[in-house]
């Protein structure tokens, strides 16, 4: 077992969807949310994913076709200037 | 010494030991760094900074390391000018340029890389590492150099020549990746978790990111220790942003200045804005955004910071901005034409902020204003090229001179009269 933070953002047209519940039932993927803000124009969530490394890569994948956009929690881009 | 005694979580604020540790363990919010305030304040006097180093060591208690482990390239204590010429220019009564394109490697991001080295060394890495389109690469590769630590620069595979000069110059493990601008942040990441270095911005950013606070410190000293009414701040991760207005509230907090009443204000490029358009919507949560714009060295879509910054100016009352890349590219011909100072692209992001919040009444005429200028013009000509005035091409006869300069004159009267009858 693994567990990997990640960042999921929404845009508006997906804050309505069950997503996280979602993933965790075609998943073998414990989720744990530990910050989360949501408005009218965006949400954003900072998950922590349990479960075997593959079966963790592959709910992401999904989630990024879903049109999450998945994200290292902390940092953002660490490519700067 | 150090005064730093812990780290802490911007979140929850749960406390953590000095380490390499960047986020924390219960909300994974970010870490800061924290300091005994009370014993600084009994050591940092006006006149004990004034007896100190012209760069930013003078500084040394407020910074979260240890001075013996300094790389010191003579980074910091810039010149902040009175910019009389552009003030009259944008319409403003007394505008100050803090002129950070003269650091060592011609950008602000020397003063990080500084704090970010020394704290290194003092972990007991060998190696030091980052990820850069271009000055924090420059910074870390001399830097790096200076020290004789192992020097992983990591760049896109797309990155203009002058670019890569700028790093491979100081012979570093210099690595240019191909892939998307995600993939390259993907893999940094990925690296910063196996590799052992310090990661600049990564696995020491809490330490690197204070580096920032020195800019404060030496606005306020420099205007007599002060704060200025107003600052427009180039924002990219927002990092810069809110480290200058900590660096401020940390004055006043060890007894140097009154407490700041200064608004913050940010500038980011129109093709690259999830900050600036954010503070517009009138939300703290921004969207990230693929970056498409010439001032590189801000483009960052997703950035770390973003919510800080916006918090910073609903503190302060302040604001954002954004600019075009022609706007962009003029303001760097103003602010040259106007100061004799050739910034970057960034440079130019902060003046055609600067220029729209004066035209929309955000900042006042009689505010007092800093205008922060973060990086040296020569790492981006291409964006001035094909910009600029042809210069007259003449034979060695002073006629000829005399009478292509006659051309030159006449032709511009003709553009001017043809601008005026429009």
């Amino acid at each position: 077992m693994a567990k990997q933070h990640v960042r999921f953002t929404f845009e508006p047209n997906l804050i309505q969807e069950p997503l996280i519940y979602q993933l965790g039932h075609q998943f073998e993927v414990i989720t744990n949310i530990r910050m989360a803000d949501v408005d009218a124009s965006v949400g954003w969530v900072v998950l922590e994913l349990e479960g075997e490394p593959d079966e963790i890569e592959r709910s992401i994948e999904w989630a990024r076709s879903k049109g999450v956009r998945v994200d290292e929690p902390t940092l953002g881009d660490v490519v700067e200037g | 010494m150090s005064y730093a005694q812990a780290l802490r979580c911007r979140e929850c604020e749960r406390e953590y030991p000095l380490d390499p540790a960047f986020f924390c363990q219960f909300c994974f919010g970010p870490l800061e760094v924290d300091y005994d305030y009370e014993a600084i304040s009994r050591v940092m006097t006006r006149e004990s900074v004034a007896a100190g180093p012209p760069t930013l060591w003078r500084y040394a208690p407020l910074l979260p390391c240890d001075p013996e482990y300094k790389v010191d390239l003579g980074t910091g204590y810039t010149p902040l000018l009175r910019a009389d010429r552009l003030a009259e220019a944008i319409g403003l009564d007394t505008l100050w340029i803090k002129n950070d394109t003269v650091n060592p490697t011609w950008s602000f991001k020397d003063r990080v890389v500084s704090v970010a080295i020394a704290r290194a060394r003092q972990f007991g890495f060998t190696g030091i590492a980052c990820a850069s389109t271009g000055n924090l690469a420059n910074s870390v590769a001399a830097h790096g150099a200076h020290a004789g630590m192992d020097t992983f620069v990591f760049i896109p595979d797309d990155l203009e020549e002058g670019k890569v000069v700028g790093s491979a110059i100081y012979s570093p493990a210099l690595v240019m990746v191909r892939g998307s601008y995600d993939d390259v942040n993907r893999m940094c990441t990925e690296l910063s978790h196996d590799q052992p270095w310090a990661f600049v911005n990564i696995n020491v950013r809490p330490y690197y990111a204070e580096g920032s606070r020195t800019l404060a410190y030496e606005v306020a000293e420099q205007l007599g220790w002060r704060t200025p009414d107003h600052c427009v701040v180039p924002m990219a991760s927002g990092s810069l942003f809110t480290k200058i207005w900590k660096g401020f509230k940390e004055l006043h907090q060890v007894g140097l200045i009154d407490e700041p009443q200064t608004r913050m204000s940010g500038s980011q490029a129109a093709g690259c804005s999830p900050i600036s358009t954010a503070y517009a919507e009138g939300t703290l949560n921004f969207r990230p955004q693929k970056p498409n714009t010439i001032a590189r060295s801000l483009a960052i879509g997703n950035p770390a910071d973003g919510f800080y910054a916006l918090k910073t100016m609903q503190e302060t009352e302040g604001g954002a901005e954004m600019a075009t890349d022609q706007e962009i590219i003029d303001a760097v011909k103003l602010l040259a034409e106007t100061e004799g100072i050739f910034a970057e692209t960034a440079g130019g992001v902060t003046v055609a902020c600067l220029k729209r919040m004066v035209e929309s009444g955000h900042i006042r005429r009689d505010e007092e204003t800093v205008a922060f200028i973060t990086g040296g013009g020569l790492k981006t000509i291409e964006a001035v090229q094909g910009q600029l005035t042809e210069p007259l091409r003449v034979p060695a006869s002073s006629d000829a001179f005399l009478e292509a300069l006659e051309a030159r004159r006449a032709t511009e009267a003709g553009v001017a009269v043809a601008a005026g009858g429009a």
